[in-house]
């Protein structure tokens, strides 16, 4: 570096010392979520079946609702599985958007008072929203063995598409954390974005009921590749991958997280300062 | 220069204040209906031209820094002074990268740790090992530094019978030590500290000026802010003094400090309020005056060593039958207590009741008793022996003055509170010297 210092600090500047300190401060991120994790357990009663009880309970009032009353098709998997699937991925999403967009706020006080990529904060969070993921998932594997319903090796890709809804989750997550630190009330939308996301993403039903003219429309909201991508892999079967929609899907999601890193990386600076 | 590690080069620090807000952070309603106002205003002004002063000057620019310059060198420890709201903590956490600076350069030299705060990211559900933990890593340290330090930061506490406690059940001081003591077992090469030693008790405080002291001995740089002369004065060479936001002067320790000190502290040996409306007191009592003066020489001169030291309190009482005691402490420039004396110590005046009226109370502090230093007098009123009713801080302030016959041949100024004239005697035993 410039006249043999370490470190220049200098406004606007974004250093090239950030990606080196993210990776210093890899210990901190393990550690704030170890923290949360721990916090929450030692917090609620029911602790782990927190995670457990509230996908399940959804997937048992979709699957009356959409499979019974609804008679919507089920591609010729037991309906409970079908739901299920998409249940994963859209809890993940809806925890991590939830959990990220706090996330600053509640560590106000760290923030103020020490030095460390910000970016670890809302990555954390999603980090922890993980850990339910694969509670969660273990409850999958419990409702397969009960219906004796077996995946086949499209089961080895689910890992991709894990990264994809990893990526959806933490693309809003930069964005709305960031937005929340100045503009206090996005912590008002978030819980509205992840109801109403909800009924638009193909949680309930199969996004083939959707009609085919609509559907690359449909997979403008880029939980549909996501939770597309959960059940191709998950149910197998015939039921094809809608490639166009994945794709829209997948760009819509690099896009959202490399603007989101943008912005949360501009804005950074000024944590400090407004919170 | 190779052993410079810290070059701060014009540094500055800009915040917008907005005034008439409650929150300090924007609330995205606001800002659309601030939006829509302004639009409104934008479409009115195309008809009506009229050109008052725009509404929205509620915000002011403020300048926390501003053309802040100094070099640290490798293994130096600096104290940085000032009054409350002249830049310390800001500069401190510009150098420290939590805030941006808005001009200027700062340039860094080796691992730095900050310490603005104690036991930042404690968590109170947690328990003391599991928040050691988590406190290192927020501090910097790795895992495995942290496991290494991990008996020491606990013998340091002195909470070892509590480690699988949540801390939520710690008291105030057994939080502290643990959160100092993870603080003090970092080993970063420039240390960045902020008033920290505000906090625990007195055994403890000593404790960790004494860590303090150790790592700037170790040859580790030391920024430390505090409004602790003494501490200061014992633990930096030198001091960098901020006011509004600039340095108003570095130097070595002794010097800055003693112009700060005088600077701050100008020697009022009288102070008067007129109105028994309106001067400091309440509904009970209020003070007239408070003067400080020497009986053997002129009003309004110097003090010194070895005179007789007159301080007069008059004060009005404003009810009648009331046991009113005066109470005065006597304080050194640094805040160490030097005594405390009350109307109390005398039997007669003691659970005397007073009427409505101007009282006048005085009291003598013999010759050779307080050192030559500032001192200041904060005056307490006590109800009935047992309620406070007020007290006046920092009331008074005087100096004294140190009487030349005395020093003989030593030049220098004697340490301690107090300057005692004792009294000594020797005696010749015998010749015996086997």
């Amino acid at each position: 570096m410039s006249n043999g210092f370490d470190l220049i600090i200098e406004p606007g500047k974004s250093t090239k010392q950030y990606w080196r300190d993210l990776w210093k401060y890899r210990e901190l991120f393990l550690f704030l979520s170890w923290r949360d994790i721990l916090v929450r357990y030692k917090q609620t009663a029911i602790g782990i079946a927190w995670s457990v009880l509230r996908p399940f309970l959804t997937m048992i009032v979709f699957t009356i609702i959409f499979g019974k009353l609804a008679q919507f098709p089920s591609e010729g998997v037991p309906y409970p599985i079908l739901v299920y699937a998409a249940m994963l991925p859209w809890q993940f999403f809806a925890n991590s958007l939830a959990e990220s967009s706090n996330s600053l706020i509640t560590n106000a006080n760290m923030l103020s008072k020490i030095y460390f990529p910000r970016l670890i904060v809302p990555a954390s969070s999603i980090l922890v929203s993980l850990v339910d993921f694969l509670i969660s998932f273990v409850i999958l594997a419990v409702i397969m063995l009960w219906y004796s319903f077996s995946p086949d090796w499209r089961i080895l890709m689910l890992p991709l598409f894990l990264i994809l809804a990893f990526f959806t989750s933490f693309g809003f997550g930069l964005w709305f954390a960031a937005l929340n630190v100045r503009y206090r009330d996005f912590r008002y939308i978030v819980p509205f974005v992840v109801q109403f996301g909800l009924y638009i993403s193909p949680v309930g039903f199969s996004s083939s009921v959707v009609p085919e003219k609509w559907r690359l429309l449909y997979s403008l909201n880029p939980m549909v590749g996501v939770i597309d991508g959960f059940r191709w892999s998950i149910l197998g079967g015939d039921t094809p991958l809608y490639w166009p929609g994945l794709l829209l899907s997948t760009t819509l999601t690099m896009i959202i997280f490399i603007l989101g890193l943008r912005y949360f990386r501009n804005t950074e600076r000024t944590f400090a300062d407004i919170i | 220069m190779s052993d410079t590690v810290i070059k701060v080069e014009n540094l500055g620090k800009k915040y917008i204040l907005t005034h008439q807000r409650n929150e300090p952070y924007t609330v995205l309603r606001d800002v659309i209906t601030e939006k829509v106002k302004s639009f409104g205003r934008g479409v009115l002004r195309t008809f009506i031209t009229d050109h008052s002063p725009s509404a929205d000057s509620s915000q002011e620019e403020f300048w926390a820094l501003k053309d802040i310059s100094f070099e640290i060198n490798q293994g130096d420890s600096v104290g940085i002074i000032g009054r409350n709201g002249a830049g310390k903590s800001t500069l401190l956490k510009v150098i420290s990268r939590i805030t941006e600076p808005t001009s200027g350069r700062v340039s860094i030299n080796g691992r730095v740790a900050s310490l603005l705060e104690v036991g930042t990211g404690f968590h109170p559900e947690l328990t003391g090992r599991e928040n050691i933990f988590l406190n290192g890593a927020i501090l910097g340290m790795t895992r495995a530094e942290i496991m290494k330090k991990f008996d020491e930061i606990v013998a340091f506490s002195e909470v070892e019978k509590f480690l699988d406690t949540p801390v939520k059940r710690y008291s105030s001081g057994m939080y502290v030590r643990l959160a100092f003591a993870v603080a003090a077992h970092l080993e970063p090469e420039i240390l960045i500290i902020d008033e920290v030693l505000a906090v625990g008790d007195a055994v403890f405080q000593k404790k960790c000026l004494g860590k303090m002291g150790d790592v700037a001995k170790e040859g580790r740089t030391v920024l430390f802010v505090s409004h602790n002369m003494v501490a200061v004065q014992g633990l930096c060479k030198n001091v960098i003094w901020m006011d509004q936001g600039q340095i108003k002067e570095i130097g070595p320790t002794s010097t800055v400090i003693g112009e700060y000190l005088g600077k701050n502290i100008k020697a009022t040996l009288k102070r008067q309020w007129d109105n028994p409306k309106t001067a400091p007191g309440c509904d009970e009592v209020r003070i007239h005056h408070i003067l400080a003066h020497s009986p053997s020489s002129e009003p309004g001169m110097a003090l010194s060593v070895n005179q007789d030291i007159e301080i007069e309190v008059e004060f009005w009482s404003l009810k009648s039958k009331q046991d009113l005691a005066i109470t005065l402490l006597i304080r050194t420039v640094e805040g160490i207590v030097a005594f405390t004396t009350s109307t109390i110590h005398n039997p007669l005046l003691r659970g005397r009741h007073l009427d409505k009226g101007l009282y006048r109370s005085h009291c003598r502090i013999p010759a050779n008793l307080l050192n030559n230093n500032i001192y200041n007098i904060s005056i307490l009123v006590v109800k009935n022996q047992a309620k406070v009713l007020f007290m006046i801080e920092e009331a008074l302030a005087f100096e004294v003055l140190d009487s030349l016959e005395q020093r003989g041949a030593y030049f220098g100024k004697r340490p301690g509170t107090v300057a005692p004239l004792l009294i000594w005697e020797m005696q010749h035993i015998n010749d015996n010297i086997t």
